[in-house]
């Protein structure tokens, strides 16, 4: 075992982590506000919207994340228009073609998953919702969503990993994250398993922190499924008196 | 200069370059096929591990599965192409051969694609084979059926019918990581894509088709595999 060369390793890949959680960050984020408003499209009473919802669903799960990021960072250079456009100061740096094209795959995997868990909302609580005569949007803001995203927390989880996981494919387009100083490496030194142990420890450090969030996240977020801890003996207690 | 069209981009005869990616999208479909059958042996074992291997093989297949999930797929087409290339050319090198020698890359595409899916294949049929009703086996035991008769006629049968719609998944998985091995210049869909936007510099156009062809594939896939689950769920009844 040639421990300098795995320390070495583990200092320039680990350099490359803010990267690949910038990444998968941002992209995240983009993705699930793209994915709720994907998802309430999916629910929508305009028929087009509906369509339209479910074409990009369609799209961007039936092909590969490696194409999509082709076509955003290869493929609209081709147009004059775009190269001259206001948007060019972002579509010409490869960090935003990475997130845009993360964001937008996520977004149509996401919202399948958000599509489940608004759908899981008993309709007896909508139904109570209204009773109280709440608004739709504010039924939305209160009811639907806060239980719909609970349900789909675990679901969501996974994603998030899948998400991580994919930020390796900006290493194609020449961002230095995790696996594109990892492939650098081994091309230099032709060392492929030293570097792929370190690199692969550091990629599942950051899912099991990921997993342990979520799962922390999911804690907070279900109180009905916890026994009340201490209170229940001392109302016991205070009836006996 | 005029812009072609996207039917003379796609035409077969002389400028077109229909014949090329229609070898490419070929290719893709091998390498898809080979590494989701590698995925499957693989699969089969590391479900027979957790569902009946003692503590070690337990622990091995959980291991595998975890950390296969939490790792890119594209660390692992690394890994096995040029840890492979090292591997060969220290062999090659043993027998007097000079220099740097290659791992084919189909071969470490197909590899690479089979050990990340065997993954997923593992976890589909370990669900599968847990939905198996007991009592169905427990039956076939009374009837006196050998164990590997029991296995042949019932467990598997059954496994494969619970795993269908997870090995569809699994198979769409695998379809679009295919794309993948283009970096290590396999020639198939996405590559000769590349090679085509290249050379004409229309990228657009190009990986549009490319990802046309990919959603094709994966639409044509789905909809034999939903025939194929209905054909295998027959004699079922649903409530």
């Amino acid at each position: 075992m040639d421990w300098i060369f795995l320390q070495e390793t583990f200092v320039s890949l680990v350099s490359a982590v803010p990267l690949t959680l910038l990444l998968a960050a941002n992209s995240i984020v983009l993705g699930a506000v793209l994915a709720v408003g994907i998802a309430v499209a999916r629910f929508s009473a305009i028929a087009p919207l509906r369509w339209l919802a479910q074409a990009y669903v369609f799209v961007f799960r039936g092909t590969p994340l490696l194409v999509q990021l082709f076509i955003i960072y290869y493929g609209l250079s081709q147009f004059p228009a775009i190269r001259h456009s206001l948007l060019w100061p972002i579509l010409r740096e490869p960090y935003w073609c990475a997130v845009l094209a993360l964001a937008l795959n996520t977004a149509a995997y996401a919202s399948e998953i958000v599509r489940g868990g608004l759908l899981s909302v008993p309709f007896g609580q909508i139904e109570a919702a209204r009773a109280c005569g709440m608004s739709r949007f504010m039924i939305f803001r209160r009811i639907t969503l806060p239980l719909g995203v609970r349900q789909a927390l675990p679901g969501y989880g996974n994603e998030m990993i899948a998400m991580v996981k994919a930020t390796s494919l900006a290493s194609i387009i020449t961002l230095m994250e995790v696996t594109g100083v990892a492939a650098r490496i081994i091309s230099e030194s032709y060392r492929a398993i030293e570097v792929f142990v370190v690199a692969g420890a550091i990629y599942l450090a950051i899912n099991f922190l990921l997993t342990r969030l979520v799962q922390f996240v999911e804690f907070r977020l279900s109180p009905h499924l916890r026994q009340p801890v201490a209170v229940l003996p001392a109302i016991i207690e205070g009836e006996a008196h | 200069m005029t812009q072609p069209g996207i039917l003379e981009l796609l035409s077969f005869g002389p400028g077109g370059w229909g014949n090329i990616l229609l070898a490419g999208a070929t290719m893709t479909i091998l390498i898809a096929l080979s590494g989701y059958a590698t995925g499957a042996v693989i699969g089969v074992f590391g479900a027979w591990a957790k569902v009946r291997g003692g503590p070690a093989t337990r622990l091995a297949a959980d291991v595998y599965t975890t950390v296969l999930r939490g790792i890119p797929d594209l660390l692992v087409i690394y890994l096995l192409y040029f840890g492979g290339s090292a591997a060969i050319s220290a062999i090659g090198h043993f027998f007097g051969a000079e220099g740097f020698i290659g791992f084919p890359g189909f071969l470490a595409g197909m590899l690479a694609v089979g050990i990340t899916s065997g993954a997923q294949h593992t976890e589909v049929f370990r669900g599968a084979f847990r939905a198996v009703h007991p009592g169905e086996i427990e039956a076939a035991i009374a009837c006196g059926m050998p164990r590997w008769l029991r296995f042949r006629r019932i467990v598997a049968p059954l496994t494969l019918r619970h795993a269908l719609p997870g090995l569809g998944n699994v198979w769409q998985v695998v379809l679009k990581e295919s794309a993948l091995v283009s970096i290590t210049g396999v020639a198939e869909l996405l590559r000769q894509s590349q090679i085509a936007a290249g050379s004409t510099g229309l990228p657009f156009d190009f990986y549009l088709i490319a990802g046309g062809i990919y959603l094709a594939i994966s639409t044509v896939s789905s909809a034999v595999l939903h025939r194929a689950e209905h054909h295998f769920s027959r004699g079922v009844r649903r409530s």
